[in-house]
C-alpha cells in the first residue's frame, strides 16, 4: 500500500509546476479572457505538446509517452493550479480516453498519434440543453454513416478538429468539416472556449458498440478523476492566494491573517482540499489500475473536488475583500474556472446521485 | 499510488488473519469475569504474539514492524469482536512519553506490564482552568526534600477510574511565564491523597474523571524531563496523541444507508428520497476522504517522515459528521426519533447515541476551534493568536471562572 505520488511522479509534477510558472502566468490566462476571438493560447498549447504531456497516458505504440494515468493526474493538478487556457481536458481526458476505451485499432492508429503530437484538438459533445444528459434528453441520431443534431454547450467545440458525439445509440467520431457548423458561446469562463455545434448529415464513424449513455458514463468516469486533479490544483492555488493576501493586508493595525475569522476560513479551505486530495488519489489508483471501484471512486473524487474548488474559489474572493471583486485581481479567474470544471462532465448533484447508486449496488447483498 | 497490498503485505495480512481466527476463537471460549478481564487477557495474548504494539522495537516487547503492518493488523482485528479501548491512551501517549524521558530501570519496570495489559495508564493534563489553554495549569508541586508535594485538581481524565498509573503535568514555578514553570511526573494513581471522581456526562455515560490532589507526595525520581521543562515533555505526549487517536467509530454512512433502506418515508423508502441521497453522498465523500487521509499519514510515516499537524483535520470532520449524520437519522425517524431506548431503536440506538456523544467529540482532544487554529498556524503559517499572558509571570495572570 502506498497513498502518495512516487518520487519520480513528484519530480514530474515539480517540473510541470516550474514549466507552467514560466509559460502560463496570469497574463497568459488573461490573454484569452480579454480577447473574445481567441479560444485558447496557441503558444502554450504548442509548448505543452512539445513536453509530450498530451500523450502522457497514451501508449508508446500510438505516439505517446506511455507513462500511465497517475502521471497524467500529476500534470492535471499543475494545469489546474496554473488555470491553463488550453483545450487539454477536452482533448486528453475525454477524447483520447474515449479512443483508448472504445476505439478500433484503425481509429486509435489514426487519431492517438495526432493527439499526442498536438496536431488534433478534441471535443466531447453530449449536452443538448438544460439539465443532466439522459437517454431521454438525446435527440441526435446517426444513420447511414452520417449524424444529425445539435449539441450545446460543447467545450472547445469551436476549436476542435475531432468531435466525439453522443447520439441516441452510441458514440460517434465526427471530423470538423462538411456538415458541422460551430457558433462560439459566451460562458462563465471565457478562458475556456465553448460552442453550439450543429451537425447536418455530417460524416460520422461509430466509436465502439456500447449503448450511448453507458459509453458516455464510462468516459465521464475516467475524465472525472482527471478533472478532480485540475480542481484540486485550482483549489490549492486559491488557498495560496488567499493566504498570501491575508498576510500582506493590514486592517485595524495588524495582518488580517491574524484574525480568527480569516484563520478559520483558511483552515476550512485546507480541510476541504485535503479531503479532495485523498479522494482524488484513490480515484487515480482506480483509474490507473482499471479497478472495479472506478465508478464509485470517480464519483467520490469528483464530488469532493467540485466542492473544494467552489469553496476555495469563493472564499478566496471573500478574503480579498473589495479588490477581489475587480476584473484586475486574479481570484475571479479561478472562480470562473471552478464553474467550468464542476459542470463540464455533469454537475455535482448528478455525481452525488451516481455515487449513491454505486453504493446501493455495492451493498446490494 | 497503490491501494493494494504488496506481496509482502498480503502475506502479513494472511498471517494476521489466520492468527486472529485461531486466537479470537480461543479467547471467546474463555469465561472472563467482566469486559476488563477479557480486555486484559486479549491484550496479553496479542503481546505474546508481537501484535500488541507492532511498531515498537522487539527489545521492548513490540513487534519490530512497520506502520503499514500496524494498519493491516488493525484492519483485520476490526473484523472481530475484540474492540477494547482501555489501553489506547496509555500505550499511545503515556508510555511513549515514559520511554522517551525515564531512566532504564523505570522503563524496564513499566513498559512490559503496560504492553501486556497488566497495568493501565492515564494522562493527567487538563484542569478546570486549563482546557484549550493547557499551559494554564494551576495544580502546584512544591519541593520537599526528595519529594514534591502536589495540591490541585485535574479534570477530563479518561479512564482514570480503572487506571493504575498516570503522567501528570504540574506547576513547579509561579514566577516564570506559564509555559516555563511546568514539570512532568509519572505517578501511582493509588497514592495517598488522590481522589478520583467520575464525571456524569450529558450523554449519560461516565468515561471521564475529576482527580483531586491533597498533599500527594511524588518522589523526584518520578520526574520525566527537567524541572520546569514539562511543556516540552507534554508536546512529545501530544504529538503521539495524533497517531493514537484513531477512527472514532460510531454511526457512519453505511449505517444510515441501512436505515434508509428499511425506513418508510412519505413516498416510499427513505433511500429513494433525492434530498436524502444528496446528503448521503456528502457523508460518504467525507468518510472516504478521511479514511484515505489517514492512509496518507501512514504512508508518510512508513517513508520515515513525521506526520505533521495535518492529521488535525481528522477529528474536525469525524466529530461534526457524527453529530450531523446522527441527527439526520433521528429526524428521518420523525416523531419516533425522540425515543432513546436501545430496545426500541434501529442499530440499538446508534444514531441517538451519535447525537448525544457528538458534542463531546467536538471538544475532547482539542476543540474544533483550537484545531482550526493549529491548522492555520502550524500548517498554513498564519500568525499566532495574540497572547497577553505570554511573557508575564504565572502568578500575575488574571483569573476568571
Amino acid at each position: 500500500m502506498n497513498f502518495d505520488y512516487s518520487d519520480e511522479q513528484k519530480m514530474l509534477k515539480e517540473e510541470a509546476r516550474r514549466f507552467l510558472a514560466a509559460k502560463c502566468d496570469a497574463s497568459v490566462v488573461r490573454g484569452v479572457l480579454d480577447d473574445a476571438a481567441r479560444g485558447y493560447d496557441e503558444t502554450l498549447w504548442r509548448a505543452v505538446a512539445e513536453q509530450g504531456w498530451l500523450g502522457a497516458a497514451i501508449p508508446e505504440g500510438y505516439g505517446g509517452l506511455g507513462l500511465g494515468h497517475v502521471e497524467l493526474c500529476a500534470l492535471a493538478e499543475e494545469l489546474g493550479r496554473a488555470c491553463a487556457p488550453i483545450p487539454f481536458a477536452s482533448t486528453v481526458y475525454f477524447v483520447a480516453e474515449a479512443l483508448m476505451l472504445f476505439g478500433s485499432e484503425a481509429q486509435k492508429q489514426k487519431w492517438l498519434p495526432r493527439i499526442a503530437a498536438g496536431e488534433c484538438i478534441g471535443a466531447f459533445a453530449t449536452s443538448e440543453g438544460k439539465g443532466p444528459v439522459t437517454a431521454r434528453s438525446i435527440r441526435t441520431t446517426a444513420s447511414g454513416g452520417t449524424l444529425s443534431g445539435e449539441k450545446i454547450p460543447v467545450t472547445d467545440g469551436d476549436v476542435a478538429d475531432l468531435i466525439v458525439v453522443l447520439a441516441k445509440d452510441g458514440l460517434y467520431l465526427v471530423e470538423k468539416g462538411a456538415g458541422v457548423s460551430a457558433e462560439t458561446l459566451k460562458t462563465l469562463d471565457p478562458t475556456r472556449s465553448a460552442a453550439r455545434l450543429i451537425f447536418d448529415a455530417a460524416p460520422a464513424e461509430r466509436l465502439g458498440d456500447e449503448d450511448g449513455i453507458a459509453a458516455m458514463q464510462a468516459v465521464f468516469d475516467r475524465a472525472a478523476v482527471l478533472l478532480a486533479f485540475e480542481q484540486l490544483g485550482g483549489a490549492d492555488r486559491c488557498l495560496d492566494m488567499a493566504k498570501a493576501y491575508a498576510l500582506d493586508r493590514y486592517a485595524f493595525g495588524r495582518q488580517i491573517a491574524g484574525y480568527q475569522a480569516i484563520k478559520h476560513k483558511l483552515a476550512d479551505i485546507y480541510v476541504k482540499n485535503e479531503i479532495a486530495r485523498s479522494n482524488a488519489y484513490y480515484g487515480a489508483w482506480a483509474l490507473n489500475t482499471a479497478a472495479a471501484e472506478l465508478p464509485l471512486a470517480a464519483a467520490t473524487a469528483r464530488v469532493a473536488a467540485s466542492d473544494a474548488f467552489w469553496f476555495a474559489s469563493k472564499e478566496n474572493i471573500q478574503t480579498h475583500g473589495g479588490i477581489g471583486f475587480t476584473w484586475e485581481a486574479d481570484p475571479h479567474l479561478y472562480y470562473r474556472r471552478s464553474r467550468q470544471l464542476s459542470l463540464v462532465a455533469g454537475a455535482p448533484a448528478t455525481w452525488r446521485e451516481r455515487l449513491v447508486s454505486q453504493l446501493e449496488t455495492r451493498n446490494a447483498a | 499510488m497503490d491501494f493494494n497490498d504488496t506481496p509482502e503485505e498480503a502475506a502479513y495480512r494472511a498471517a494476521a488473519r489466520a492468527w486472529l481466527e485461531t486466537n479470537v476463537a480461543e479467547h471467546k471460549a474463555i469465561a472472563h469475569a467482566d469486559d476488563m478481564a477479557a480486555a486484559k487477557s486479549w491484550q496479553a495474548r496479542k503481546a505474546a504474539a508481537g501484535y500488541a504494539q507492532i511498531t515498537w522495537p522487539k527489545e521492548w516487547g513490540g513487534g519490530g514492524g512497520t506502520p503499514i503492518q500496524s494498519v493491516i493488523f488493525g484492519q483485520e482485528e476490526a473484523k472481530f469482536p475484540v474492540q477494547y479501548g482501555y489501553f489506547t491512551i496509555g500505550l499511545g501517549m503515556c508510555v511513549p512519553t515514559v520511554m522517551a524521558f525515564a531512566d532504564d530501570a523505570t522503563k524496564r519496570r513499566f513498559v512490559g506490564p503496560a504492553l501486556r495489559g497488566e497495568e493501565i495508564w492515564s494522562q493527567l493534563f487538563s484542569e478546570p482552568a486549563g482546557g484549550s489553554d493547557v499551559a494554564a495549569i494551576r495544580t502546584r508541586a512544591v519541593r520537599d526534600g526528595s519529594d514534591w508535594v502536589v495540591n490541585g485538581q485535574k479534570v477530563w481524565t479518561s479512564g482514570a477510574h480503572y487506571s493504575d498509573f498516570g503522567i501528570v503535568l504540574v506547576r513547579t514555578n509561579i514566577d516564570l511565564p506559564k509555559h516555563k514553570g511546568l514539570t512532568m511526573f509519572w505517578l501511582d494513581l493509588r497514592a495517598p491523597g488522590i481522589e478520583i471522581r467520575p464525571i456524569h456526562q450529558m450523554s449519560g455515560g461516565s468515561n471521564f474523571n475529576e482527580i483531586y490532589f491533597t498533599d500527594v507526595r511524588i518522589p523526584d525520581a518520578q520526574r520525566l524531563g527537567a524541572v520546569d521543562d514539562g511543556w516540552k515533555v507534554a508536546l512529545v505526549t501530544l504529538m503521539n496523541e495524533r497517531l493514537a487517536v484513531g477512527g472514532g467509530g460510531g454511526a457512519g454512512p453505511k449505517d444510515i444507508l441501512a436505515l434508509a433502506r428499511e425506513l418508510d418515508a412519505a413516498d416510499g423508502p427513505l433511500i429513494r428520497d433525492p434530498a436524502f441521497r444528496q446528503r448521503l453522498a456528502d457523508w460518504y465523500v467525507q468518510a472516504e476522504g478521511l479514511r484515505n487521509t489517514r492512509m496518507r499519514t501512514i504512508t508518510a510515516l512508513s517513508r520515515g517522515q513525521t506526520p505533521g499537524p495535518e492529521s488535525s483535520i481528522g477529528k474536525i470532520i469525524a466529530a461534526n459528521q457524527l453529530q450531523d449524520l446522527g441527527n439526520a437519522a433521528v429526524e428521518a425517524e420523525d416523531q419516533y426519533g425522540i425515543i432513546n431506548d436501545p430496545a426500541l431503536l434501529p442499530l440499538k440506538g446508534l444514531f441517538q447515541s451519535a447525537v448525544m456523544n457528538g458534542p463531546g467529540l467536538r471538544i475532547a482532544g482539542g476543540t474544533d476551534e483550537i484545531l482550526k487554529n493549529i491548522i492555520a498556524e502550524r500548517v498554513l503559517g498564519l500568525p499566532g493568536e495574540i497572547r497577553v499572558d505570554k511573557d508575564a509571570a504565572f502568578k500575575d495572570l488574571p483569573v476568571g471562572r
